[in-house]
């Protein structure tokens, strides 16, 4: 059985936040789906609200400080990412973008990505497809095919079941992906020996 | 070890008084603030090169020449010459000359830039910065190394039986360090060559600066230069010094507040916990400086930044009496203490010209274009 470790990134401010529901939601069908196809999950949650000030200084220094380093490592290096933002103004808050804005841009190649929103109204709905989906096509990571939004009506909507249907086959999806891979490796070392020899860069001269 | 300060030029308004100086002032005031540093008993004097307001370093070895002139032990350097950007033939030429004026006291930190509106103002392409750094400094070798050099490059018109004059100083050209803060490809051509690495340090937590001078000891001693406790370090540090730390604290915090590389972001504390930045007594900024040690091994250089942010002269100038009277004394004992007796000093022009047994008479004379004698071959004739 292999363990594979679950990035969850809520971006939610109040508490309770309907997004922090959302998240916590879609980490348990994805736990389970998991567990359906043998496999074990560690699952981390990343708060970015806790990271509010460590996101904004981080833009002016150009370093993550010490708090805000350890949550981009937690994100890097999972097997699989659950990321979960507030519509603001018809797209993700400027608080998931700018945590995305501090990662490499390297840092997610690959890495499946379940992509998730809330908002006051259905009205906002597609903001995964048309702003977060964009997103993660630039980080070259893998979200998978349903995105679960979810607005103040789903989580009053009762025993419909729409909700619940589609995070279960957005958790599906992304078991899929992930069981399908090796464990995660971490991102290649910048002080590793070069593979280039200098002698190499300087042909020529 | 040596000790000493780097400046970047800025022409920035005090905070406290909304006052700015002249660019005239503030020229002057690098010289006051070299001459000082002499005066105190400190041996480098470092400046950066930039292009745009508000700099007024575009013209470095004009500055390092005249304070040359005025000085008499102050070691004149860099931080950084712009190596990408510059014209290896004029670096050549420009700090070959300045060894002459000023009998060897010179040596160069090069770096790459991170002004990205620079590198078009001089023909050149941000994207293409390491190849720059690379091709540029293995020309700018060759000019100080060859007399007549032929030389075909990506960026720049090619050279046929070129010599760069004047020659080096005895025939020895001025030591080089390279600065970077994020790229091991620079550590990494540092280490290649032999040459010293320095990182800024002042901006970035400790173990980023600790990542970069291992990887850098690590290849100098695969390239075969010596053991990697061996390879040439150096530190920045930024400091700012009050009898009483609160009172220093108290001081700096508009400066820390309004400048603009650190407002707007982490407050004065939680970048003085973060990064190098020391705010507080002497005894505070000797405690830190020489805890430096513990993470980038026994180096050769430490240069502070302390005229920055719109800081008048006067209070750098007595930043300086504190550096010289209370600081440097006490961290030359310490870390001369320290220092195991096979890790080298920083290298010097005496100590490159002993290393390769002598100076020697470098002048390169004109030939006659018909002839091709020249002045020496006509006299021995």
């Amino acid at each position: 059985m292999t363990t594979r470790t679950l990035a969850v990134v809520s971006a939610g401010l109040s508490n309770p936040s309907s997004t922090r529901l959302l998240a916590d939601r879609l980490t348990t069908a994805t736990v389970e789906a998991l567990r359906a196809r043998g496999d074990d999950t560690t699952v981390e949650v990343v708060e970015l609200r806790g990271h509010a000030r460590d996101l904004a200084d981080a833009l002016v220094t150009g370093f993550p400080n010490t708090e805000l380093q350890a949550a981009i490592d937690t994100v890097v290096g999972a097997d699989a990412v659950i990321a979960v933002t507030p519509v603001f103004s018809a797209s993700y808050s400027g608080l998931f973008k700018t945590f995305f804005d501090v990662l490499d841009k390297d840092a997610l190649i690959g890495t499946p990505v379940l992509l998730g929103a809330t908002a006051g109204t259905a009205r906002h709905s597609l903001a995964i497809e048309f702003a977060m989906r964009p997103l993660f096509a630039y980080l070259r990571a893998l979200p998978v095919p349903t995105g679960v939004f979810a607005a103040a009506e789903d989580w009053a909507g009762g025993g419909s079941g729409a909700l619940s249907g589609r995070i279960d086959r957005a958790a599906g999806e992304l078991a899929d992906v992930v069981t399908g891979r090796p464990a995660a490796t971490r991102p290649d070392d910048p002080f590793a020996d070069p593979t280039t020899s200098f002698e190499e860069l300087l042909k020529g001269n | 070890m040596q000790f000493g300060i780097f400046t970047v030029g800025d022409v920035t308004p005090d905070p406290t008084t909304g006052r700015t100086p002249t660019e005239a002032e503030r020229v002057k005031s690098l010289i006051a603030i070299a001459l000082k540093a002499e005066e105190v008993g400190l041996d480098v004097f470092a400046q950066g090169q930039h292009h745009n307001p508000p700099f007024v370093v575009s013209s470095p070895t004009t500055t390092l020449g005249y304070i040359a002139a005025k000085t008499e032990k102050l070691v004149l350097s860099t931080s950084t010459t712009l190596i990408t950007t510059t014209d290896p033939v004029k670096i050549a030429e420009d700090f070959a000359t300045l060894q002459h004026v000023s009998d060897g006291r010179v040596d160069l930190m090069m770096g790459r830039g991170n002004t990205g509106p620079v590198y078009p103002w001089f023909g050149k392409d941000i994207r293409d910065g390491i190849p720059l750094a690379v091709e540029n400094y293995q020309l700018l070798r060759r000019l100080w190394r060859e007399d007549v050099v032929d030389w075909t490059g990506q960026f720049r018109t090619p050279l046929q039986g070129f010599t760069s004059t004047p020659r080096p100083l005895d025939g020895v050209p001025p030591f080089v360090w390279h600065g970077s803060i994020r790229s091991p490809q620079i550590a990494e051509q540092a280490a290649y060559y032999g040459d010293g690495f320095f990182h800024n340090h002042i901006f970035w937590p400790a173990e980023h600066t600790q990542r970069m001078v291992e990887y850098y000891r690590r290849r100098f001693e695969h390239y075969g230069h010596g053991s990697a406790d061996q390879a040439i370090v150096g530190l920045g540090g930024q400091v700012f010094m009050r009898k009483n730390s609160q009172d220093a604290v108290r001081e700096f915090r508009p400066y820390f507040d309004n400048a603009p590389v650190y407002g707007g972001g982490p407050s004065l504390e939680e970048f003085t916990s973060q990064t190098p930045l020391t705010v507080g007594s002497p005894e505070q900024v000797i405690e830190r400086t020489l805890g430096f040690r513990d993470y980038v091994g026994d180096y050769q250089r430490q240069l502070f930044l302390i005229d920055h942010a719109g800081l008048p002269l006067k209070t750098v100038l007595e930043q300086l009496d504190i550096l010289g009277e209370e600081v440097v004394p006490v961290l030359r004992r310490e870390f001369a203490a320290l220092k195991p007796a096979h890790v080298p000093d920083a290298p010097t022009h005496a100590s490159l010209v002993a290393a390769a047994g002598g100076g020697r008479m470098s002048t390169v004379h004109a030939a006659d274009d018909v002839t091709g004698r020249t002045v020496e071959t006509a006299a021995q004739a």
